[in-house]
C-alpha cells in the first residue's frame, strides 16, 4: 500500500498572552487588597445597617466569643512592644527578649497574666491550638477590681497610644452580662465611645433611615 | 514569534574540519509560568480581604462622678422603655412607672412587621402629632430606654440600637435594669420558649 502522509499541524500554543494576563490578575491582588487579620476564634458578628468601616490605624480590638472569652489586640508592633515592655515592668512578669519579639508579631492574647509567659513561649502553631481552650483575660464588672486584667490591658494600651479608637467584635450568641462588664469597665475608665463590629444588611424599605438615605441621593 | 529554523537540511557537508554551533531554538514554553501565575492568584484571593468590616458607633453619655446627675426632664409621654429577655424577646411600655402605678408590659419580638419597629414607629408619629398640636414643646422628644436582662445576647441589644438608628430615634440610652423590673418580667419570662 502506498504511504499516505497525514498533514499534521503544530499543536503548541503560544502561551505569553496567557501569562500576561495571569500577572496583571496577580498585581491587582497584590495591590488592592489586604491581609486578613490572623483571627484567634472564630467570631461572627450581628448585621446592622450602619456602613461605617474599620481605619486602618490606631485600632484597639476586643474579641469576644460566644462563650464570652475576651481576646484583646491593638495595631503598630512598636506600640505593641511598648505596651508589653511597660506590662512586664509593672507586672513582674519576667518575659525574655525572645517572647517580648514573639508578642510584638503576634496578633491577639486571650489568656490572664499568670499564664502570659507559658503562652508566648510557645511556637505560632502551638499559639493557635492554646487560643481554642484558653480562658480569655480576666474581666469583672468594675474597673477598679484588681482582677479586672482588661482594665489593665485597655488603660496600658491608651497610654502607649492615646488616639486609639476601640472595636469590639462580639459573637451574636455572647451572652449579655459579659458586655454588661465591659462597658461598665469603660466606664470606670471614663471611656464614652467606642464602636461595635457588624455585618452590614440593608436598609429596611419604609423606615425613617431608608427615607433619609434616598433623600441623599 | 519569528522562529529561527537552523535544523541541518540535507547534510550537506561544509569544509573539512569546520565545526559548526548547533543553535537550539529561541522559543521558551511559557506554560509552567502560568502555571506559576495562577498559583499566586488563588493564594492571593483565598487570603486576603478587598472589603474592611464595618461598625456601628456608640457614644455612651458622659458620667462625671464629681458631679451630681442631672436627671433630664423626661416627659412621661415620650418615655418607652425597652426590656430585652431571652429568646430574643422584647418587652416594653410607655411612661414612667411609679410605686403606686405599675407599668403594663407587653411582649414582641425583632420582626420587621409586627414587631418592636412597628411600635417605635407609632410612639414617633403620636409624639409628632402632639407636637404639630402644641401639646408637646419642640425640645420634647421620643426618649428610648433600653433595659437588657441577664438571659439576652448581645445580637439583641445591637438589633435594638439598630433599631434606634433605623427609626431615627433622637434620644436613646442604655440603662441598667431594675430588680423592680426584673420581678415584673419573671412570670412572662417563664413560659418564654424559642419562638
Amino acid at each position: 500500500m502506498p504511504k499516505v502522509k497525514i498533514p499534521r499541524k503544530s499543536t503548541v500554543v503560544d502561551m505569553t498572552a496567557m501569562c500576561d494576563v495571569a500577572f496583571l490578575l496577580l498585581t491587582f491582588f497584590m495591590l488592592a487588597t489586604k491581609f486578613k487579620p490572623d483571627e484567634p476564634v472564630v467570631v461572627k458578628t450581628p448585621s446592622s445597617i450602619s456602613d461605617i468601616p474599620q481605619p486602618d490605624a490606631n485600632v484597639m480590638l476586643i474579641t469576644v466569643d460566644e462563650n464570652g472569652r475576651l481576646f484583646f489586640s491593638i495595631d503598630n508592633q512598636g506600640k505593641r512592644e511598648e505596651m508589653i515592655n511597660s506590662i512586664n515592668a509593672s507586672r513582674g512578669l519576667d518575659l525574655t527578649p525572645e517572647e517580648i519579639a514573639k508578642f510584638k508579631y503576634g496578633s491577639s492574647i486571650g489568656v490572664p497574666f499568670n499564664e502570659l509567659k507559658s503562652y508566648l513561649a510557645a511556637t505560632p502553631g502551638q499559639q493557635k491550638q492554646m487560643d481554642k481552650t484558653v480562658s480569655g483575660i480576666p474581666l469583672d464588672s468594675s474597673s477598679a477590681n484588681t482582677a479586672n486584667e482588661f482594665a489593665v490591658w485597655v488603660n496600658e494600651a491608651r497610654y502607649v497610644n492615646p488616639s486609639l479608637r476601640i472595636f469590639i467584635k462580639a459573637d451574636s450568641k455572647t451572652a449579655y452580662p459579659v458586655i454588661k462588664n465591659i462597658l461598665s469597665t469603660f466606664a470606670g475608665l471614663s471611656i464614652y465611645r467606642f464602636n461595635l463590629l457588624t455585618d452590614l444588611e440593608a436598609i429596611p424599605q419604609g423606615t425613617a433611615a431608608y427615607e433619609a438615605s434616598t433623600a441623599k441621593k | 514569534m519569528a522562529e529561527m529554523d537552523v535544523s541541518d537540511k540535507g547534510g550537506h557537508k561544509k569544509g573539512p574540519g569546520v565545526k559548526k554551533a548547533k543553535k537550539g531554538s529561541t522559543r521558551v514554553d511559557m506554560t509552567p509560568m502560568v502555571d506559576l501565575g495562577f498559583l499566586l492568584i488563588t493564594f492571593f484571593m483565598f487570603t486576603t480581604t478587598m472589603s474592611k468590616p464595618k461598625s456601628m458607633e456608640i457614644n455612651m453619655p458622659f458620667k462625671d462622678p464629681n458631679q451630681q446627675v442631672k436627671n433630664q426632664q423626661l416627659k412621661e409621654s415620650c418615655a418607652l422603655t425597652v426590656l430585652l429577655g431571652s429568646h430574643h424577646r422584647v418587652y416594653y411600655y410607655t411612661g414612667i412607672p411609679t410605686e403606686t402605678a405599675p407599668p403594663t408590659i407587653k411582649t414582641t419580638y425583632f420582626k420587621p412587621n409586627g414587631g418592636i419597629r412597628d411600635i417605635i414607629i407609632a410612639k414617633m408619629k403620636e409624639v409628632a402629632q402632639r407636637k404639630a398640636s402644641g401639646e408637646l414643646g419642640a425640645k420634647d422628644n421620643v426618649a428610648v430606654l433600653i433595659k437588657a436582662t441577664p438571659n439576652s445576647t448581645y445580637k439583641d441589644m445591637v438589633d435594638m440600637l439598630d433599631e434606634m438608628n433605623i427609626n431615627e430615634v433622637p434620644v436613646f440610652a442604655i440603662v441598667d435594669i431594675s430588680p423592680v423590673e426584673l420581678e415584673f418580667l419573671a412570670v412572662p419570662e417563664a413560659d418564654a420558649t424559642k419562638p
